[in-house]
């Protein structure tokens, strides 16, 4: 007789719109992403894919709407989310080695004054066996290959251990052994039930890469199964007029499909 | 960590045994001799000259501190900016009862600061202009009004004997027992605080957004940080004065930051440069009989970046000259290992040693360069060099290096013809320069990839291992064969 209640989505979004001086960016946004998914945000420049990102983590104020995860405010949930931003946000000059970075990932968890424990630096080392850097724990973080410097920074979203992922960009400018290496892991975090949004620019390998798709362009053009989104008119829908980029992509989805 | 509360903690033992009001002004004290001053200086006796370097130091550890995270946080200019917006408040602090109240001049000062640091956020929050030039807007225009009530104040009859012009370039030995318990006080807040929020100020300054989405107050950090700057920057004022104290700020970090890749060894060396810069400053000034004691401390604090500059093992400008110098030197002792091996080839490794004609032929060369070569080598312990015959010979660690270098210019040039479909002829260039940096997990990946080869793209010979070790090979008649299975 008694349904237990439907446990909260890890993030439902409500008529959100967010404007930069007046210019809406993003606009009326409704989105609720079902848990254990592995979804892709697409879209054109411009389109608002980081500042969604940054929206739903409250670092960019909102004009209306709201945003809960795990049914609760950002707020309230801090711990639950991890947080990736994307490469070219930090400068790799600052005098830090790799493990005082992922170590940061440990910060939320501990809250104010504490200090990392022997088992938050094991929780560290194990995050970086995972993205094959605990070898570079000792380098300065400037010593690193970009693609190593992006797995820096997943090992410290891993450190977070939280149930929802945001990444933004994290597939930009890295060498293939890395983009193969971070596909794995967010299998991986998938298959643990973990709930991963993933900003994206390329669309070819978006197509492989995720189990859903958000296309987006100020609005949400459209979301669902990557099989049932990633079509020619969706795709033109939201990439606008900008097909010249497009054309070759959607001609091949649509020879696929025959 | 523990090392500087250590050290704070040494500081403030020392400073209670300071009794005030019992020595007069060291400005009091009648010129004497330099060595006469230096052992004075040193002996600590007067109680004045007590205040003056325990201020110093004291200075120099916050200044240090902070201008750290400055220097890492790319705001340089803030701190600046900062020093020079205070001056308006040290005048109106004196102002309120005409005299050099400590109390009034720091909450005068500390709130100008402030008031200053505002003003640059409204300006770049409401106007297109970016925050250098809000900072230098704000730099200069409160600097001014600063000058003019402090020249204001020596006008007035009682003003000439005010002292106030000691804010300009600083004066350590004016400081009274009240400055010194000001700036002990603020140093120990900043240092307290920052040994308590030492990770959140890490992670604020390092990725202010990902500390944000942590949880982390990083409004609050960065508005606390402010508030420190703020209150050492007018605390050192009296010691250094507003033209330079920004320079105690960044010099002693930035010297640092040379020196190291970790941020709370930083900030342990910026205190330590800091201090010394402190006592410099604080030692020429009381020798000189009172000169400025800012310009002093700024000199030492910039001959320590000097040193950093020029020195640092790693980002040194020596060192690095050094190592290259050094890489330049392998290089050629190598191309000359490289033009031996080549005669030993062409005459079939028949002969021992090799004519420093013969090289010379090879390397269109002047003799008196191959000779310097050849001496290069027999000084590193490659080569002997038997001067009645003129011949250079191989030792066995000249051979493989000589086998190692050639092998690595063969094998690249057929890397480069084989897999990356350079025609024959365009290899040579390349691989002179690719030879001297391959290391050998490359080569090993290399000699997989081409299935050992025997021959190079000019149908010479790769050395291969078994050549190294065989150093007889020199003497031997058999050729190098090449890669051969066991």
């Amino acid at each position: 007789m008694h349904d237990t209640p439907r446990p909260a989505p890890p993030l439902e979004i409500h008529d959100l719109t967010v404007a930069y001086h007046r210019k809406p960016v993003l606009y009326g946004i409704d989105l609720e992403i079902p848990p254990g998914q592995l979804v892709g945000i697409v879209g054109p420049n411009g389109a608002g894919k980081s500042t969604l990102i940054k929206a739903i983590m409250g670092v960019v104020p909102a004009a209306s709407g709201w945003i809960k995860i795990f049914g609760e405010p950002f707020k309230k949930n801090l711990t639950r989310v991890g947080y990736v931003p994307q490469r070219e946000s930090v400068d790799w000059d600052f005098p830090v080695n790799v493990m005082d970075v992922v170590l940061m990932g440990r910060y939320g968890q501990l809250g104010l004054i504490k200090r990392p424990s022997r088992r938050d630096y094991e929780i560290a080392r194990e995050c970086l066996e995972k993205v094959q850097l605990l070898a570079y724990a000792d380098r300065q973080i400037a010593n690193l290959s970009g693609g190593q410097q992006q797995r820096v920074f997943l090992a410290r979203a891993l450190a977070q251990e939280s149930d929802l992922y945001l990444m933004d960009e994290p597939f930009a400018g890295v060498d293939a052994a890395t983009e193969s290496a971070i596909v794995t892991l967010l299998q991986e975090l998938k298959n643990r039930g973990k709930t991963i949004l993933v900003v994206h620019h390329d669309l070819p390998t978006a197509r492989s890469y995720f189990d859903m798709l958000l296309l987006i362009n100020t609005r949400v053009v459209a979301f669902g199964p990557t099989d049932e989104v990633f079509t020619p008119e969706l795709l033109q829908t939201t990439y606008g007029g900008r097909l010249t980029i497009l054309s070759e992509v959607i001609q091949q989805v649509g020879s696929s499909a025959r | 960590m523990s090392f500087r509360s250590a050290a704070l903690l040494v500081l403030i033992t020392l400073l209670c045994c300071v009794t005030p009001a019992e020595a007069a002004k060291i400005s009091d004290v009648v010129e004497t001799g330099t060595l006469e001053q230096a052992r004075r200086f040193f002996s600590l006796t007067d109680n004045s000259l007590r205040y003056a370097l325990f201020g110093s130091i004291l200075l120099g550890i916050s200044c240090g501190l902070l201008g750290s995270f400055l220097v890492v946080r790319k705001m340089a200019l803030v701190g600046d900016a900062l020093s020079h917006a205070v001056l308006p408040g040290v005048a109106l602090g004196f102002l309120w009862n005409m005299t050099k109240d400590p109390v009034a001049i720091f909450i005068g000062a500390t709130s100008a600061g402030l008031f200053g640091t505002l003003v640059v956020g409204w300006i770049t929050r409401t106007t297109r202009l970016k925050e250098d030039a809000a900072l230098g807007l704000v730099l200069a225009s409160f600097f001014a009004v600063g000058g003019c009530l402090v020249t204001m104040i020596q006008r007035l009859p009682t003003g000439s004997k005010s002292g106030i012009d000691k804010f300009l370039f600083g004066q350590a030995a004016a400081l009274s027992s009240q400055d010194v318990t000001l700036m002990a006080a603020s140093t120990a807040l900043t240092v307290i605080l920052l040994v308590l929020f030492y990770k959140e100020f890490l992670v604020t300054s390092f990725d202010p957004v990902f500390a944000r989405v942590t949880g982390m107050p990083v409004r609050l950090l960065q508005e606390l940080m402010m508030l420190l700057l703020a209150f050492s920057v007018v605390v050192a004022l009296q010691a250094v004065g507003v033209v330079l104290v920004s320079a105690m700020l960044i010099t002693p970090a930035a010297a640092a930051y040379l020196l190291t890749d970790r941020m709370h060894r930083m900030l342990i060396l910026a205190a330590l440069f800091g201090s010394l810069a402190g006592v410099v400053g604080a030692f020429f000034s009381f020798l000189g009989n009172n000169l400025p004691t800012g310009p002093f401390m700024v000199l030492g604090a910039s001959t320590v970046f000097g040193t950093a500059f020029f020195f640092a093992p790693r980002h040194g400008v020596v060192p690095r000259w050094w190592r290259r110098r050094s890489r330049g030197n392998r290089i050629s002792r190598e191309n000359t290992l490289k033009a031996i091996y080549r005669v030993l080839e062409d005459r079939g490794f028949s002969d021992e040693g090799v004519t420093l004609e013969e090289l010379s032929a090879l390397r269109r060369d002047t003799l008196v360069e191959i000779r310097l070569q050849a001496a290069a080598l027999a000084q590193n312990g490659l080569a002997t060099v038997d001067e009645p015959r003129g011949t250079i010979h191989l030792t066995p660690q000249g051979w493989r290096q000589a086998c190692a270098v050639v092998r690595n210019h063969r094998l690249w040039e057929l890397y480069l013809t084989n897999a990356a479909h350079y025609q024959a002829d365009h290899v040579h260039e390349d691989a002179e320069r690719i030879e001297h940096v391959l290391g050998e997990e490359t080569v090993r990946h290399l000699e997989r990839r081409l299935e050992f080869p025997h021959h190079d793209p000019h149908g010479r010979i790769i050395p291969s291992l078994r050549e190294f070790d065989r150093y007889d090979a020199q003497r031997a008649p058999e050729k190098p064969s090449g890669y051969r299975q066991q």
